[in-house]
Formats: structure tokens, sequence, C-alpha cells
């Protein structure tokens, strides 16, 4: 996404980009970012909370007006839900894990083969 | 207003590449990097831009999808968005839902505000960006099909959302 950001902006068409990923968007460098801590998947607000949606957007479109060089990222003032645990979750490896997570790793090498091989 | 944490952002990157490992995968992905970006300046203020909206979703048939399932770019028209969403993509399951359209692709907001002013228009139609592994296939192809579907819609800026 941010690439595709970076090519729409350098061809004069203006961009934000809206995310949660920080350390993602901002590794590949876009012109304006607009970061909702949140997990992944709700960048525009929490489900179901049409203020807290038009807010984020009304936001992030100020960007486009506000920013005055490539590489502005502004936060989000809204949190996530209260649920300290999130951030530690997502996709954590814990040592318990290591052996469950190896064998989904295999099954899924094991599949991409099949279809490779069906696929000629 | 809710409070702001403390807390610093999730490091994706990292605890991609360790739980990558951790499926047996060896080759950690390389992530696009660039050390600057573009700029553009409006033409215009906002309340006169056309405002396209662009998110990482797929339509719920998967028709973005060709036989070998590699995903294509794909527009839907803003006034009848489907019902429902492909978003089989890396987002939290544990932490929340991707129901609610108007999370990932705010087309209800985008209206509100149109009817604010506070834009000028909504552009007629949406879009969704294949989230790709290869950055050539992004560079070389789904980006200039998407910039040459901007501006046929004759869109002045643009709202990227990724799931």
């Amino acid at each position: 996404m941010s690439l595709i950001a970076r090519h729409l902006e350098a061809n004069g068409i203006p961009t934000v980009v809206i995310g949660s990923a920080k350390d993602i968007v901002e590794h590949c460098g876009v012109p304006r970012f607009f970061f909702s801590d949140f997990p992944l998947g709700n960048p525009c607000g929490h489900p179901w909370t049409p203020d807290m949606q038009t807010e984020t957007l009304r936001q992030a479109l100020a960007l486009l007006e506000t920013a005055e060089a490539p590489g502005t990222t502004v936060r989000s003032p809204f949190e996530w839900k209260h649920d300290p645990e999130w951030r530690e979750r997502y996709n954590r490896v814990r040592p318990e894990d290591r052996e469950r997570l190896l064998a989904i790793g295999d099954e899924r090498r094991r599949k991409r083969g099949q279809a490779a091989r069906s696929d000629g | 207003m809710e409070t702001r944490s403390s807390e610093s952002p999730v490091r994706y990157m990292e605890r991609t590449r360790q739980y990558y490992r951790a499926l047996g995968y060896n080759n950690d992905y390389v992530w696009a990097h660039h050390d600057d970006a573009p700029f553009t300046r409006p033409s215009k203020p906002l309340s006169d831009c056309t405002v396209a909206l662009i998110t990482t979703a797929g339509p719920p048939d998967l028709s973005n999808r060709d036989e070998r399932n590699r995903k294509h770019v794909w527009s839907g028209d803003v006034d009848s968005p489907p019902a429902t969403f492909d978003t089989d993509l890396a987002w939290d399951k544990e932490a929340t839902h991707t129901d609610d359209r108007e999370t990932f692709l705010p087309i209800d907001a985008a209206r509100r505000l149109e009817a604010e002013g506070v834009i000028g228009r909504l552009a007629p139609h949406f879009h969704g960006a294949p989230t790709d592994y290869s950055h050539g296939k992004t560079n070389e192809k789904d980006a200039p099909e998407l910039l040459r579907r901007l501006r046929e819609d004759k869109v002045d800026v643009a709202v990227l959302t990724a799931l």
C-alpha cells in the first residue's frame, strides 16, 4: 500500500495513508501517514463507531493541507479498547508455541508443494 | 476523546520475522525501504477536491483473483459497495473483526465529510489494491493501474487504508 501511495504521489496525486503498522509504513517511506495505534484490521476506527470513523478520516484528510514535507506522520488521538494484552499477543512466539507453529509451517509447505505440482 | 497510551507501537517487522522463522521459513521477508518519499501539494483546497478511497480488502466473490490465485486491482461503485468483503489478510483476528466496512473503507464517513463541505466530492469508485509480496508487481503493474483508474475519475487526492 505504501508503494502505491508513493507512485500516485510521484505522478501528481497527493495521498494520505491510514494504517496501524507504523514501522512498516515508515520503513517504506510515504508522503503522509495517519497512524491509528490499533490492532491490525481497523485503521479507520473501532467497529460500529461512525463518529470516530468520521473524525479519523477528517484528521487524516487534514494532513493533505497541513503536511509541509514528505514522511509526515500524525498519530490518531484515539486509543484501542481496554485490552492491555493486544500488543504482546499478536503473532507472538512463546517457547510452548514452537512445536505447534512448526507443524503449521510444515502443513503450509506441503500444501504449497501440492499446488505447485498441480500447476505444472 | 480517549486518552493516549504511553506504550510503544508494535514492531511488526520484527514480530513477523520471528513468527515466520518459528513456522520454519528460512528467508526473511524484505520490506520495501526508501529513505525519502515523493511529495505533491494539492492544487486546490480540499473542499474542492475529488477524493478517492483505496483499500486492501477484496470483493466477496474473489473476482480480483486470477486462476493462479494472484490478486489484481479491483474497483467498486461507492453507491453500491458489496455487503461483505474478502478480508483474508494478516490482521489481528484475536483482538478485533472486520465486519464493519467503515473500519477499512470509510465510504459513509467520506459521505458525511462531503455533506459538511470538508471535501468537494467522493469519487464515484473506490478501489482495491492487492497486497503483494512482489514489490515489482506492485510498482510496475498495480500502482500504474490504480493511477489510470483514478485519473479516469478525475481524482485530486487519494486516501489509502491498509487493513
